[in-house]
């Protein structure tokens, strides 16, 4: 359609000044302030010092900061894998099932999407509840030990373990009825001539199935990425506000570092760390998604 | 036969998967209708008998409540309603012409949405605190805005881009002018798109939590997703009552969710799905 020249840039001018003026101007305003010591006097005075890449430095030799990105690409890694996997069957599953099981875990899976994740992390708290908890009964019996009165936070690998049980819960929905909807696009008659030549379910899974997905399974494993590698409320909330130094993931170590210690030029400088690995993770999804909209011509 | 024995297996799992996903949220409800001596046993009580809504009444009544439902309902719709109007502009500029720009502004859209809020929580403090609107519910209004817009444009885009152009054309060969035929064929046809992208970015602003603890401190300018800590104390967790809070803070936001869940939701694959 033939516009007047203005036009479109008048419509998108409101959009491009809110986003570019508040969430771009802190973005550099984030990167300045990885370059200034910026403590408690300095927040009196509304005016850092500058130090160069000092505090950059200063994370690359500390030996928690060393411990913190390990935890956190662990704790990553098995966000992604647990999810994607567990959601990956759950949509064969549904293929698989009569139409009233489809019908029930279809709904079940969507009340758990909708669910808001502070209420989530709250309820799993509960049924984490050393004394009161079910999961502590449950355990114990169908004889998997004695989980009377076990903390499941004293032993920060116990600890992650229930972290990531909330957080993959509250991703499975989301992944499994994508790729659920996905596998519907899957051609029919692709499968039914691989059955005629007498493939296995695991070859036509491997070799028809797969090909399909792939798109699909690529965007879906770097959004995956994306939020799980900054997962902040469920570690958070999940210990009370107050995490001890075993539990620092590194978006709960750069709000500690400056909203517990004051150091905000530190934290800043761990937030770009953040920032950065992660555009290096969007990129390919942003890439995908733009040229799919410029293919389609509008 | 082999193949019914297969069936039953199916089925038996499909059954398993969705007690497992559900029960959390069964046992939440549950426990916000027990009474008190239920919730704290050693053996846990499958059902609520008797049902008693004490835990929510006693939920509405700590401090506070009401003024954060009103806080929570404040900055949800006061963001809602501009930011509904804002990206609604930068939709139909994205769907319906093509300028110089117009990838850059798409790459921003999408490239905004994968930066993290707890990173650029720090600056933003900063900001506010330098010229004192840290505890305001403004900040949290104007910081909100920016992050429901991204994702509301790209939604809406998907709307206008589904209404098909000739409509427009023709409605402008008799005679209507280009922003009647807009207003007459187009705005009609995409209103239930903004219906449901309205309330789904009510449901964004509604969850979220890390802006609004950092930026509102006192106990009369919360949120509800912060209200619900105040069960938690030294002394311990009314479980109970958090239960209720916790199910009174999701109910909104479910009702709406199954509302629209199947109009929005697509968008953020979009790109892997053949247009």
């Amino acid at each position: 359609m033939v516009a007047r020249k203005g036009l479109p840039y008048a419509l998108i001018a409101p959009a491009t000044v809110v986003i570019l003026g508040v969430l771009g101007w802190p973005l550099l305003d984030l990167l300045y302030l990885s370059t200034q010591h910026y403590g408690l006097r300095e927040l009196f005075q509304h005016q850092g010092q500058f130090v160069g890449l000092q505090n950059f430095a200063n994370i690359l030799a500390d030996p928690q900061f060393k411990y913190v990105v390990e935890v956190t690409l662990i704790f990553t890694a098995a966000n992604i894998v647990l999810s994607m996997t567990l959601a990956t069957i759950i949509a064969l599953l549904m293929e698989r099932v009569s139409s009233f099981v489809r019908v029930l875990l279809g709904a079940g899976l969507v009340f758990v999407w909708a669910t808001p994740v502070i209420p989530a992390i709250d309820l799993w708290q509960w049924m984490f509840d050393y004394e009161f908890g079910v999961i502590n009964w449950l355990l114990t019996r169908i004889g998997a030990g004695n989980y009377i009165h076990h903390n499941w936070f004293e032993n920060p690998v116990q600890g992650f373990t229930v972290i990531t049980v909330v957080v993959v819960w509250g991703a499975i929905p989301f992944l499994a009825l994508t790729l659920h909807a996905g596998l519907t696009q899957v051609p029919r008659e692709l499968i039914e001539a691989a059955q005629i030549d007498g493939a296995r379910a695991w070859q036509i899974f491997r070799n028809v199935t797969l090909p399909t997905l792939k798109p699909l399974l690529l965007v879906l494993l770097s959004l995956s990425t994306i939020w799980d590698f900054q997962v902040f409320n469920q570690v958070w909330v999940m210990l009370n506000q107050r995490p001890n130094e075993n539990y620092y993931v590194i978006s709960v170590f750069s709000f500690q570092e400056s909203f517990r210690v004051s150091q905000f030029g530190l934290g800043s400088a761990v937030a770009v760390v953040m920032v950065a690995i992660l555009m290096i993770i969007s990129f390919f999804y942003v890439r995908q998604t733009v040229r799919s909209i410029n293919e389609a011509g509008a | 036969m082999r193949r019914s024995a297969l069936r039953v297996f199916y089925d038996g799992a499909g059954l398993l998967i969705f007690v497992v996903m559900i029960f959390p949220i069964y046992w939440m409800v549950t426990t916000a209708l027990k009474p008190g001596k239920e919730i704290l046993s050693l053996d846990p009580y499958w059902f609520p008998a008797p049902v008693t809504f004490e835990n929510f009444t006693s939920a509405m009544q700590v401090p506070f409540f009401w003024n954060d439902v009103v806080n929570s309902l404040t900055v949800v719709l006061s963001v809602v309603g501009i930011s509904i109007v804002i990206s609604f502009l930068a939709a139909v500029a994205v769907a319906r012409f093509g300028f110089r720009g117009r990838t850059a502004f798409i790459v921003m859209v999408i490239g905004v949405q994968m930066v993290p809020l707890n990173a650029l929580v720090i600056p933003i403090y900063l900001l506010l605190d330098s010229v004192g609107q840290v505890d305001s519910l403004l900040g949290v209004i104007a910081y909100y805005l920016a992050v429901l817009l991204p994702f509301m444009v790209w939604t809406l885009r998907g709307f206008v881009h589904n209404i098909p152009i000739d409509l427009e054309e023709a409605a402008m060969v008799d005679g209507a002018s280009r922003v009647g035929a807009f207003m007459r064929i187009v705005f009609p046809l995409v209103a239930p798109g903004l219906v449901a992208t309205a309330i789904f970015g009510f449901i964004q602003a509604w969850n979220e939590y890390i802006i609004a603890y950092v930026l509102l401190s006192s106990s009369s300018k919360q949120t509800l997703t912060i209200w619900l800590a105040s069960f938690t104390t030294q002394h311990g967790t009314d479980w109970g009552g958090l239960m209720a809070g916790a199910t009174l803070t999701s109910l909104p936001v479910v009702v709406f969710f199954l509302l629209v869940q199947r109009r929005v939701t697509g968008g953020l694959t979009a790109g892997a799905v053949k247009g």
